[in-house]
């Protein structure tokens, strides 16, 4: 990035032109800020079930259409911006015209407000790499709608093999009084999810693994053996660590050293006895209530027969 | 409560048509469903933010039927009825909603709807006549209902629901006494089917998962090995005396009733032989006997109590005790683990 700025500098010393110094100059910081992903601005929290929306909508587009746009909406607040929930708008784009269907994106907002009544628009979103001219004028259309709307894109065509995530936030650009322009700057994208949506996100993985991409939903005790399998995993892997450490081949981590002393004194330390006792007394309630589920249903079989008879 | 289809009417004629000139109405209509993993994130972002204490929320599932399992590719929710129940029209609601997918190329075919439940207490009246009205109209459809209770202690607990064609020829008959009942059979364990249910995804999605596990923290919270049962037991039981004393109430009544039908076929009987010895008497003694006096209408028979409740509740009672028996199974899966956490085995 130096070496480009340095021959740059270079060339227009030789070359006397100022201002064409300090544009370049600028597109070149502007790069510079790109790859660090610089903050400047609010934090975007997603939930998973935004994106599984969007990903959706871009399997069910018309044929011919390149890429998806949507709304989002959600609650913001002083820092961070949380994205709950969105839909899709249909739309055609060509190479010199954009339209959007404006009525529609209006009626699914009332539609949505009537179920959630806190979500607000608080930006929109589209499938695809770059920003075109196109999403300049989509961006102005929902500033109206929304203060500072912030701009997603979900990368579906897999141009990196990675579906890039990204979100931005519009500002001013440019020489004042003279030509102005907008700029995209990113914003941090963190995922946030609540807890029963971790455990449902969790299931999904599991599909994953699969080679009929199904999977069906576990019995009881077999959900706590695979979440004991999974602890058994994580165990072995603290275990090989460990031996590596002891036979020399990986340097000791002091902060890795407390946390195992943290995991090995959680397991609570209590005299045989104690625990034999609440052990026993736990097992024995939840004999009895499995014993007293039982019988109620022997009953209600048994009053079904006599109505019956 | 309960809302039932209100179909965009061609759909409707026209699948009803199918139906009648291809195959033959099946018997199991449809043998397992098939949900994607977008309709399960959106169930469970509706209950976590609109659904906070309150009873149940409720929504309409779309997809449609492949050969013999039912797929459910999308849902969206249904507002909460609130004390503007006047001015908002749920048909308009549910039609302007299903026009607008429509236009994204969403599924808009109405196959079933969803529920939540409280500790698993969703077998009621207003249950059956949503899901009987559902049914009559889309003979495939389903309700899902979700736990999240049971959900956020760590695994998820979604159920998809159907009645049994015998349920639906007693709703159709509307015949609730308990003589009707009888003819038909029918007990608390053939109310309800349980379909099973499949999760699929596309392969988009798995990327986007990929993504996302790469990109999340690593949960901190460990729900399923959680060892504290006593809350949820607690709950669960209490809930279970309250239906039993329901279905106690109810017994009891029916016994009542018994009673007094059999004692007022005793009165019937000493009325009749009263009457023939007077006759008897009469006819020895050369008067006219007495006119047969119309029995049925000196002796009305007392109200035969509707019997669907008991069955209703029969059927929440046995639910709760399902849900009880698989909770304490694998609390002691868990307790003996702990025990073997804590080295004591011999």
């Amino acid at each position: 990035m130096w070496q480009q700025l340095k021959m740059k500098y270079k060339n227009h010393e030789s070359h006397g032109d100022l201002r064409s110094l300090s544009s370049s100059l600028f597109i070149i910081i502007l790069h510079f800020l790109y790859e660090i992903m610089a903050v400047h601005g609010p934090v975007v929290k997603i939930h998973p079930v935004v994106l599984a929306s969007i990903v959706d909508s871009y399997e069910r587009r018309n044929e011919g259409a390149t890429r998806v746009i949507g709304t989002l909406l959600g609650t913001t607040d002083k820092h961070s911006v949380e994205v709950t929930n969105c839909f899709s708008v249909p739309h055609n784009e060509s190479e010199d015209e954009v339209a959007v269907d404006m009525e529609f994106a209006k009626n699914m907002y009332e539609l949505h407000k009537k179920v959630s009544p806190s979500e607000v628009i608080i930006g929109w979103y589209a499938t695809g790499y770059d920003i075109t001219e196109h999403s300049v004028l989509i961006h102005e259309y929902y500033s109206r709608e929304a203060p500072n709307p912030i701009h997603l894109t979900v990368d579906t065509a897999l141009q990196s093999n990675k579906m890039n995530i990204r979100a931005y936030v519009s500002s001013q650009m440019g020489v004042p009084g003279k030509t102005v322009g907008v700029m995209f700057t990113p914003l941090t994208v963190k995922y946030v999810y609540y807890d029963t949506e971790r455990i449902g996100v969790e299931l999904l993985q599991r599909t994953r693994a699969s080679p009929s991409r199904t999977n069906g939903l576990t019995t009881d005790l077999a959900q706590v053996a695979s979440a004991a399998g999974r602890v058994q995993e994580m165990l072995t892997t603290v275990l090989s660590y460990i031996e590596d450490i002891l036979s020399g081949k990986v340097m000791a981590d002091n902060s890795v050293g407390r946390f195992l002393m943290d995991l090995v004194n959680k397991v609570p330390k209590i005299t045989a006895e104690d625990f034999e006792s609440m052990l026993n007394s736990n097992i024995n309630d939840l004999l009895m209530v499995t014993y007293l589920a039982n019988l109620t249903q022997a009953q209600i079989a048994l009053n079904e027969k006599l109505v019956v008879l | 409560m309960c809302f039932g289809p209100f179909p965009l009417h061609q759909t409707m004629a026209s699948r009803k048509e199918s139906a009648a000139s291809g195959s033959s109405p099946l018997e199991t209509p449809v043998k397992q469903i098939q949900i994607d993993g977008l309709v399960v994130l959106k169930i469970i972002k509706h209950y976590q933010e609109e659904g906070q204490g309150s009873e149940v929320v409720q929504g309409v599932l779309l997809g449609l039927v492949v050969e013999d399992s039912l797929e459910i590719t999308n849902c969206f929710p249904f507002p909460q009825h609130t004390e503007d129940d006047v001015d908002f029209d749920e048909v308009q609601y549910q039609m302007e909603m299903m026009r607008s997918l429509r236009h994204v190329n969403i599924d808009h075919l109405h196959v079933g709807w969803y529920q939540s439940t409280h500790y698993g207490s969703f077998v009621s009246r207003a249950l059956l006549d949503s899901q009987f009205s559902y049914q009559h109209a889309i003979e495939e459809s389903v309700v899902l209902i979700y736990d999240p209770i049971k959900t956020a202690q760590g695994s998820l607990c979604l159920k998809a629901y159907r009645l049994t064609p015998k349920l639906m020829e007693i709703c159709k008959e509307k015949d609730f006494s308990p003589e009707g009942l009888k003819k038909a059979c029918i007990g608390f364990e053939i109310m309800f089917e349980e379909v099973p249910i499949v999760i699929k995804n596309s392969h988009l999605i798995n990327v986007l998962l990929l993504d996302l596990q790469e990109k999340s923290t690593v949960a901190d919270k460990h729900e399923l090995l959680n060892l504290s049962s006593s809350n949820h037991l607690e709950k669960s039981l209490q809930l279970l005396m309250d239906r039993v004393d329901d279905m106690n109430q109810d017994i009891g009544k029916y016994n009542t009733y018994c009673r007094n039908l059999s004692k007022q076929q005793q009165q019937k009987q000493q009325y009749l032989q009263r009457r023939q010895q007077e006759n008897t008497q009469r006819q020895s003694r050369g008067e006219p006997p007495l006119p047969e006096e119309d029995i049925s209408k000196m002796f009305k028979p007392p109200q035969a109590p509707p019997r669907m409740d008991t069955l209703l509740i029969a059927g929440q009672v046995n639910n709760y005790c399902q849900n009880i028996k698989e909770f304490t199974s694998q609390n002691l899966g868990k307790l003996f683990m702990a025990e073997a956490l804590q080295g004591h085995s011999s």
